[in-house]
């Protein structure tokens, strides 16, 4: 997986976007990554009895730059898909709004592609079928085919582009709904846990991947997550939602954000980085798990803890 | 990476008894076959009177004969032709109905429970009304023809349509698919596989509603072939009938069944 595949690919995308009218472009695909801004935002879910409206998100004000990579972490039922799915138009705030390039997310908004936590590929449809219906409405059939092939390609599913859903494995079918949702082309690209049922190498290499396209075509990603060590390695900015501690033994009912970081260096990081391991131990701490090290008096600043811990 | 070995490389599958094909056509006729001796040594031996149960070869005297005055290639007809037409009517309307209250809530709320509760009307029920509505003519059987397609197709396609997984519903519209576009995409081959066995279902019904409307109120028809020997006591002819719907109710459903098959390994 070079990155100069990734380069040829979204150079193809962005012919085949660019292929159709400025009209038809500005409706659909398109090379520009846009910010998302979540006001004030909040999400309760109606329960059956009447009463038991149930709050998930609440207060939730956030602006991602364009072309940034946002990772959001949280422990699980916390709401972090849920922020997604607003964000992408898949459902709507019950108070607050978000805006995409300043202005309004509509249903199922265009500018956005989705990648789900499941394949969700069609089962009657080839995986190059499948991947055909990521393209951006009015790309010309020529353009749509080099397209999909170039992506592929990109996710190494060539060899399997005529096999049916149920011919593959669990991480070809995920490979396959990235590779869908790229061929959007998106503005913003929402990330639902895309790796979460992957084995453990196979995720390393998808999250080099998603470097490697993220790097020729620098959209606005926000991925959720619960692996911090994931969120680390892509993120530039990694948020953790969770409920504010109101009273000693109380919390506000909904998430929020409790935590917001800016992850240090650059893309790709090394995995085995100490400060990185420094930020991964408060992520930790900020989802509730012990790191079974904090008392042992290293300094929780930079550079690398010398031995014995 | 199975698809890289040659045909000639892979290791020879010996496929079960019971999946081969001339296996399963064999296997098919032995009972047929079982209850034509059977029949036939009861006769010989004079288990049960002639007049009771004619022969074997009664009844393809029978039938010959039918044959030779050109009355069982009419019958033959005319019940087939009822129950294509009625057939074709009722599923469409089925599938037409089914869609509609399977994609739509506020169709579902208007008309499920009247489609319900006509349903549950026996088909008998409709003769005397159809035969005073619309005469003896062919328009009564065929309209109960299609009575009885339409409801086996309605429930089924309603109900897949509602049970299509909403992941992928979801996802398609997330990939900017709306409306009819939608529909073909997602929806309407998600039901496929459901779609025909409800056909299937339809088919079968339609045959039966048949020989209702035909019993009471026709003057050609397999039905009218029952009635009329009934009434006259000819059991070599009644016979001949009954063998008659079942030959064509297997051959139509076969015909539907490799329909079926073909659809199942395109969509499924």
């Amino acid at each position: 997986m070079s990155a100069s595949t990734a380069t040829t690919t979204s150079a193809r995308l962005a012919a085949a976007a660019g292929g159709a009218p400025g009209r038809a472009r500005a409706a659909t695909g398109t090379d520009a990554a846009f910010a998302v801004e979540f006001a004030r935002l909040g999400r309760t879910f109606a329960a059956t009895a009447p009463a038991s409206a149930r709050p998930v998100l609440r207060d939730v004000s956030l602006t991602v730059h364009p072309g940034e990579v946002l990772a959001i972490l949280g422990t699980s039922g916390c709401g972090k898909s849920t922020l997604l799915r607003i964000a992408g138009g898949l459902d709507s705030p019950s108070a607050g709004s978000v805006q995409i390039d300043d202005s309004p997310v509509t249903e199922f908004d265009t500018r956005c592609a989705v990648g789900f936590q499941e394949p969700r590929l069609l089962p009657w449809r080839t995986v190059a079928a499948n991947v055909a219906l990521g393209l951006p409405r009015g790309t010309t059939r020529h353009a749509g085919r080099a397209c999909v092939a170039e992506l592929l390609e990109l996710v190494g599913l060539t060899a399997f582009a005529g096999h049916r859903p149920a011919a593959i494995s669990g991480g070809m079918a995920q490979r396959a709904s990235l590779a869908r949702a790229l061929a959007r082309n998106p503005g913003v690209l929402l990330l639902d846990e895309p790796f979460g049922a992957l084995d453990a190498l196979t995720r390393l290499k998808m999250q080099d991947l998603l470097l490697d396209v993220h790097a020729a075509a620098p959209t606005t990603v926000l991925l959720v997550t619960h692996d911090v060590d994931e969120a680390l390695q892509l993120a530039d900015r990694i948020i953790l939602l969770g409920q504010e501690q109101v009273a000693p033994d109380a919390a506000a009912p909904g998430a929020t954000i409790v935590q917001e970081l800016t992850v240090p260096g650059n893309r790709p990081r090394d995995r085995g980085s100490a400060e990185l391991a420094e930020l991964r131990g408060r992520l930790l701490a900020g989802l509730g798990i012990d790191r079974h090290g904090d008392a042992r008096g290293v300094a929780s600043s930079t550079g690398i803890p010398h031995f014995p811990y | 990476m199975t698809e890289t070995l040659a045909p000639s490389t892979a290791p020879a599958v010996r496929r079960p008894l019971t999946s081969r094909r001339g296996v399963r056509i064999l296997g098919g006729l032995l009972l047929p076959v079982l209850i034509l001796i059977a029949w036939q040594l009861s006769s010989v031996l004079g288990l049960v009177s002639v007049s009771q149960l004619p022969s074997p070869a009664m009844v393809w005297i029978a039938t010959v004969d039918l044959f030779d005055r050109g009355e069982l290639t009419l019958y033959v007809a005319i019940s087939t032709q009822r129950v294509l037409i009625g057939f074709v009517a009722g599923a469409v309307l089925g599938l037409i109905a089914g869609a509609l209250v399977g994609l739509s809530r506020a169709a579902d709320v208007l008309f499920a429970p009247t489609l319900g509760a006509i349903r549950a009307v026996p088909s008998l029920a409709w003769v005397p009304l159809l035969i005073i509505w619309l005469k003896y003519g062919e328009e009564s059987k065929i309209v109960l023809v299609a009575i009885g397609a339409f409801f086996p197709v309605y429930t089924t396609v309603a109900l897949a349509l509602r049970h299509v997984d909403r992941h992928l519903v979801e996802a398609g519209r997330a990939f900017g698919l709306r409306g009819v576009k939608l529909f073909t995409a997602v929806q309407l081959p998600a039901v496929v596989p459901s779609v025909i066995s409800g056909l299937r279902l339809a088919l079968a019904q339609a045959w039966l509603f048949l020989v209702a409307a035909e019993l009471l109120g026709a003057s050609m028809g397999l039905g009218y072939l029952l009635s009329i020997s009934g009434t006259n006591g000819r059991i070599d002819r009644i016979l001949v009938a009954i063998i008659l719907l079942a030959l064509l109710g297997k051959l139509t459903d076969a015909i539907l069944g490799v329909f079926e098959k073909y659809a199942i390994t395109k969509w499924a």
